[in-house]
């Protein structure tokens, strides 16, 4: 009766031995530092530009939106705390977070997965490397520095372009914006707005480099694997995110 | 098996996939120096019984014996300085695309120092020992490319080069001729008798080529003009016409052993799949 459920069960098994065996590596040699220092190249250096003009946006756009509502009750002075409180806790680690769930699980899960159907990840089992250690692990520890990192450069230029709008179109001073923006922010806005990317990160590597390891079916299996890695990764972010708050919430 | 020289046996060893069994019952051994060619139609579990082998995939039941020891129930871990001494030779040469060249053939040498954590190994011999693997299939003026700028059968030839680069005692070749033209194809398997028998390593040859398996039963490398020849081996170790008995011939259908013998009981053997393949030759 229950055997439509099998599969999913099934994948999300072999998703957790993969997920244990790449963070007990974490902790093991050989470590493969170079791996490591180029895949942050890649993930974070790659995602800069991108992370920060979306950042820069979704400031402006808060900014905008936000001003008519808080115009409503005369508000308009706490456009800074709006902007700041919704990009901290939520908006820039999401939305860092899909962003390079798009851009770099895709990215693993198609470079690995041509590899595994060009038998490049059986060579490298052959020739006494484990595959995980060389290829998972390395991403995965990539991610979970760079990203949080990212998201406090999408954050601040975030900030920065709910400033650009406060100054420029509401008639509030540059003191007022950034003093309002900064006092509202307490420890655990900061807590959550980096204990969330970080774990956006694990799942993000996780599940990029989980298809790619387990593509079968030649090219197109491997177009199949990007697009349930994305796809995966973005709602397992939404679900994550919508699972802290409340813990977050009523602290 | 100590002070034994076999180097692969397998003892019934069975492995499906769902309900379509990829290996069944399969048993067989190889000794130090000896070559084995499998022939058999696609799918038939050939290229299941060389991963097999190594470990790569484990078998739902029987037993795998590398060199004396029983790998079949050995973790990934512990079966890497196993592996460091086998050669493997995958179907479509499984060269690193993102990697040169060199820095493939180099691969195998800079993991085994990864491995062994001693690190001591001066750049320039590994320098000279990536050059030695690539001269001996004539390919050293390749070390900057990538691997998609070379032909399919110079791909195969740096996989070759890489397969031998840290002087295995047994290679693995998976279809190394498949895909090429007759030409390109005896090109390939004169390097592996040059393997062979300049370093007398055992050889176990998948193809569905019936003429590669007849090549290597019944040629030889000879050192001084660098060509092959029709002749048995000959070297220190292995004496006048033991080619024709060292060389055996495995015939895999559906996952099964139907045939293991020499070229000579191949021609013979009444058995019409069998038989396909040894007229192929003739033809």
């Amino acid at each position: 009766m229950l055997d439509f459920l099998k599969n999913p069960i099934a994948t999300f098994q072999d998703f957790l031995f993969l997920s244990g065996r790449a963070i007990r590596n974490i902790f093991r040699a050989p470590h493969y530092a170079d791996d490591i220092l180029l895949q942050m190249d890649i993930i974070g250096v790659g995602s800069l530009f991108i992370v920060g003009l979306i950042g820069f946006f979704s400031g402006v756009v808060m900014a905008l939106q936000m001003s008519r509502a808080l115009a409503t009750y005369g508000a308009q002075g706490q456009i800074g705390q709006i902007v700041s409180i919704t990009l901290v806790r939520e908006l820039g680690p999401v939305l860092t977070a899909v962003l390079v769930a798009g851009r770099n699980a895709s990215g693993m899960a198609s470079e690995l997965g041509s590899m595994r159907v060009t038998e490049q990840i059986d060579a490298m089992r052959a020739l006494g490397t484990d595959p995980i250690q060389k290829l998972v692990t390395p991403r995965l520890i990539a991610t979970a520095l760079v990203l949080p990192l990212l998201t406090i450069i999408s954050d601040f230029l975030g900030l920065v372009g709910g400033y650009f709008i406060a100054t420029t179109m509401l008639n509030i001073t540059q003191s007022q914006y950034w003093s309002s923006a900064w006092q509202v922010l307490e420890y655990n806005d900061l807590t959550q707005g980096l204990v969330k990317p970080f774990l956006f990160a694990i799942v993000v590597a996780l599940v990029g480099c989980f298809y790619g390891m387990r593509t079968v079916g030649g090219t197109q299996g491997v177009g199949r694997s990007t697009t349930k890695a994305v796809v995966v990764a973005s709602v397992w972010i939404f679900v994550i995110t919508s699972m802290l708050d409340p813990l977050f919430v009523n602290l | 098996m100590p002070g034994d020289s076999t180097i692969v046996r397998f003892e019934n060893v069975s492995l499906s996939f769902g309900a379509t069994p990829a290996l069944a019952h399969v048993s067989f051994e190889i000794k130090a120096g000896e070559t084995r060619v499998v022939l058999g139609a696609a799918g038939s579990g050939k290229t299941m019984l060389l991963k097999t082998a190594v470990g790569l995939v484990k078998p739902d039941s029987g037993r795998v014996y590398l060199f004396g020891q029983d790998v079949t129930d050995l973790k990934e871990s512990e079966l890497f300085a196993i592996r460091a001494k086998v050669g493997i030779l995958f179907q479509e040469g499984g060269l690193f695309d993102s990697l040169t060249v060199e820095e493939n053939v180099a691969y195998p040498l800079l993991n085994q120092q990864v491995l062994h954590h001693n690190g001591t190994r001066p750049a320039e011999d590994l320098d000279n020992r990536v050059r030695e693997a690539l001269r001996f299939v004539e390919l050293e003026h390749t070390l900057e490319k990538f691997p998609n700028e070379l032909s399919g059968g110079m791909r195969r030839r740096v996989g070759i080069a890489r397969a031998v680069v840290t002087r295995p005692a047994l290679v693995l070749y998976d279809s190394p001729t498949a895909g090429l033209d007759p030409i390109t194809a005896n090109t390939i398997i004169s390097v592996i008798l040059k393997e062979r028998d300049l370093r007398n390593t055992a050889s176990i040859m998948v193809t569905h080529r019936y003429q590669d398996g007849h090549l290597m039963a019944n040629f030889r490398y000879n050192p001084s003009n660098g060509q092959i020849e029709p002749g048995a081996r000959t070297g220190p170790e292995v004496g006048a016409e033991v080619s024709q008995v060292s060389t055996r011939f495995l015939v895999m259908h559906e996952g099964r052993l139907v045939f293991e013998g020499s070229e000579t009981e191949l021609r013979a053997s009444p058995d019409s799949y069998v038989q396909k393949f040894a007229r192929a030759g003739t033809a």
